[in-house]
């Protein structure tokens, strides 16, 4: 299987591609040795779960990026996703960005949102002590192929005390299934500072139909006291293979929110991890999924506790269809010395078909006395006495399925800080389940 | 047409077993009939019987109105036709808000192209609950979740309100009120009164016919009705108990289904 990867992502190629972009020489050399590395590690090993079995071979050629004149020229579901009057966005499409804008007031305050290629030429001192931080390049194919290989992304610097009021948005759509697309997304948020960031990972039914991977990795960096709320709907089409690892460590009281909405049409490999290294660090997850056909989803969220008093909540809700499998992890990790720390955890999934398959392993794992921790999992189908309670009102027992699956996945559906973006979700909910 | 509710011979069982020994009993709109009887007689099988619970099997006999059978019917088509049941163990719906659900249920009443609109199902519904002194906050609450046993009552009851039904079942609506809510609750059904619409009341207590004054008061013991009379009947049960009733009739088990 890796004929492909060790001609796509061996040194010598990877190296020579990041020098014709002017890539600093730090990066270059990063990227060189992770190509190496790609060649002879292996892929992630989720639980009950055999991505290997996987199309992982298409991850397809650079593309160089254009410039796109006005965001009117993008296809229509790309457009779909912009918010209204929506003044900080940064559109990737395949291998690179092309289109970013940014307000004034933003740029006065300090705040860099860019394309992290741009990031890593124009803030290197910035982007370099961070890049690969939270993630190590050297922790499975997946991390290292990307490592070598990741293009367009997104680069976030908020600077101390500076709070960003309004949601900063990227959208990454892919539309060539033989280019590569592998965003890297990073986000810094310094100390006592706030930001919002909702991102979008689509590809374009209106484009010819391929095998494509979507090696990806989020890094998020929370200094301490700072709040970082991170919103994120992927939804790409059945030929493609999404494998997303996003990790965030937490500083002294900071805070992490993940809102992740997992509705690809293809395999997804999902995993979302909050460090709390901090002092009264705080992590709230929530992930929902929607499998159908013979889809196979692997979602895992996961907390570990090394600060004293930090507190952790993960939700992960999946309805599955047809044959759709989801293996749900959660894994609550508290470290000696973590006193006083919290972890919550619950998964549940709800199969709407006798063929659908849902699998919740909750996990603690707790070196430290004075702590507490729980968990709650379940797996099973819509419950017959809460739709009779809906039709003895003369609700329909399509309508009363429909609001019971809805309202399953409304713990998260609300969370969606972009009004559009929630707007988007639903109509892909719509689309999943009721198509 | 003033309405017309007449169950005959009805029997009903539950995993094979029969707790419905044949059930008479005919409503008018205007009426208010009243069952009592000990627990595990049947009182709730009977709602759920009519109302379709997907787990009761209907064996015989007829729940007619207005001359439709009930029995026929998808448990929505009953509720369309008329017919509400406010349960004894009302569900709880996470993530479904409660007025999302009302105005859900009341747009299925009326009909696909004649959907309230917004602003006007929002009045209604603020209306209602205000008459019922609920805090407005219970709209937006998911349906059920985590309301006291006094609160699902009386949303039950608001949803009575609504959906302004011929035929009302109330299954110990009583049960877990307080004395101001039993108040509240009753000036509600009372408003509710009218000629085209007939009650049928479960319930343990005289407490609660002191303000829903019944025209009919019936006895249920071994999936049966035993014994009916007036509003006189449920004073002498509240006084004295059911054992006289065994007695005269010589029911030694009152319960069904047990052996
Ligand atoms: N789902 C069920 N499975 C098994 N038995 C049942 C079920 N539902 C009812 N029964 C049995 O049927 C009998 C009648 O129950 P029902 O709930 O109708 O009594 P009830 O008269 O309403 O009692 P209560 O006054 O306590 O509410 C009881 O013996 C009960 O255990
Ligand atoms: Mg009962």
């Amino acid at each position: 299987m890796s004929t492909q990867l060790s001609t796509q992502a061996n040194r010598q190629s990877a190296e020579a591609l990041a020098r014709s972009k002017g890539e600093p020489d730090w990066l270059v050399e990063l990227r060189g040795e992770a190509a190496e590395l790609a060649g002879t590690i292996e892929w992630p090993k989720p639980e009950k779960v055999r991505i290997e079995r996987w199309n992982l071979t298409a991850i397809g050629n650079y593309e160089q990026p254009k410039e796109a004149g006005a965001v009117s020229e993008l296809p229509e579901v790309v457009r779909g996703l912009v918010a209204e009057g929506t003044e900080n966005l940064l559109i990737q499409r395949n291998s690179g960005a092309v289109w970013k804008q940014t307000s004034s007031e933003l740029a006065a305050k300090g705040v860099i949102f860019t394309d992290l290629e741009t990031a890593c030429r124009e803030h290197g001192d910035l982007v370099q002590p961070y890049l690969f931080q939270a993630i190590a390049k050297d922790e499975d194919k997946l991390t290292a192929l990307n490592a070598a290989l990741w293009n367009g992304g997104v680069f976030v610097y908020v600077p101390k005390n500076v709070e960003v009021e309004l949601p900063l948005q990227a959208i990454l759509y892919n539309d060539n299934p033989e280019a590569t697309f592998a965003p890297h997304i990073l986000i810094v948020a310094d100390s006592n500072s706030r930001v919002t960031y909702v991102d979008c990972a689509v590809s374009d039914p209106g484009a010819a139909a391929g095998p494509f991977v979507h090696p990806s990795i989020v890094e998020v960096f929370v200094k301490p006291g700072a709040l970082v709320r991170f919103g994120s709907i992927h939804s790409m089409g059945e030929t493609g293979v999404d494998m997303t690892i996003r990790r965030a460590v937490v500083e002294n009281d900071g805070r992490v929110e993940w809102i992740i909405g997992d509705l690809n049409d293809g395999n997804t490999l999902s995993d979302t991890k909050s460090v709390l290294k901090g002092q009264g660090s705080t992590s709230d997850t929530k992930v929902i999924s929607v499998g159908m056909n013979s889809q196979q989803n692997s979602l895992t969220t996961q907390a570990v506790h090394f600060g004293k008093s930090s507190d952790s909540n993960m939700v992960t809700r999946a309805v599955m269809k047809d044959s759709a499998s989801a293996i749900i992890n959660g894994i609550t990790k508290i470290e000696h010395g973590a006193t006083k720390a919290n972890g919550v955890q619950t998964e549940k999934v709800l199969m709407l078909s006798p063929k659908a398959r849902g699998d919740a392993n909750p996990i603690l794992l707790i070196d430290e006395d004075d702590v507490t921790a729980g968990h709650a999992a379940s797996v099973g189908q819509v419950n017959p006495e809460q739709v009779y309670y809906l039709m003895s009102r003369g609700i329909s027992k399509q309508d009363a399925e429909r609001l019971i699956i809805y309202g399953f996945l409304a713990p998260v559906v609300s969370e969606i800080p972009v009004e559009a973006v929630r707007g988007q979700l639903q109509r892909l909910l719509e689309r999943k389940l009721e198509g | 047409m003033a309405t017309q509710f007449v169950i005959d011979g009805l029997k009903a069982s539950i995993d094979g077993k029969e707790i419905l020994k044949g059930i008479n009993l005919e409503i008018k709109g205007g009426e208010i009939h009243a069952i009592m009887g000990p627990n595990g007689t049947g009182k709730s099988t009977l709602a759920s019987a009519l109302m379709g619970h997907p787990k009761y099997e209907v064996t015989e006999g007829s729940a007619q109105l207005n001359g439709e059978d009930l029995l026929e019917m998808e448990v929505d088509e009953r509720a369309r036709a008329g017919l509400f049941l406010a349960m004894q163990y009302p569900s709880e719906i996470p993530g479904v808000t409660n007025s999302d659900f009302l105005r859900s249920a009341l747009n299925a009443r009326r009909g696909e192209g004649n959907e309230i609109s917004l602003i006007k199902f929002i009045r209604q519904m603020e209306g209602k609950m205000k008459d019922l002194e609920m805090n407005p906050e219970f709209a937006h609450r998911y349906l059920n979740e985590g309301f006291s046993g006094g609160e699902k009552k009386r949303n039950e009851i608001l949803q009575m309100m609504l959906l302004d039904p011929k035929i009302v079942v109330l299954d110990e609506i009583d049960s877990g009120l307080d004395i101001d809510a039993l108040r509240i609750v009753s000036n509600g059904v009372n408003a509710m009164r009218s000629e085209d619409r007939g009650f049928l009341i479960i319930t343990h207590y005289q407490r609660l016919l002191n303000y829903i004054k019944p025209d009919f008061v019936h006895v249920m013991m071994q999936g049966r009705i035993v014994k009916s009379g007036g509003p006189e009947l449920a004073e002498r049960l509240e006084n004295e108990g059911y054992d006289w009733v065994k007695e005269e009739l010589g029911i030694v088990d009152e319960t069904v289904g047990q052996a």
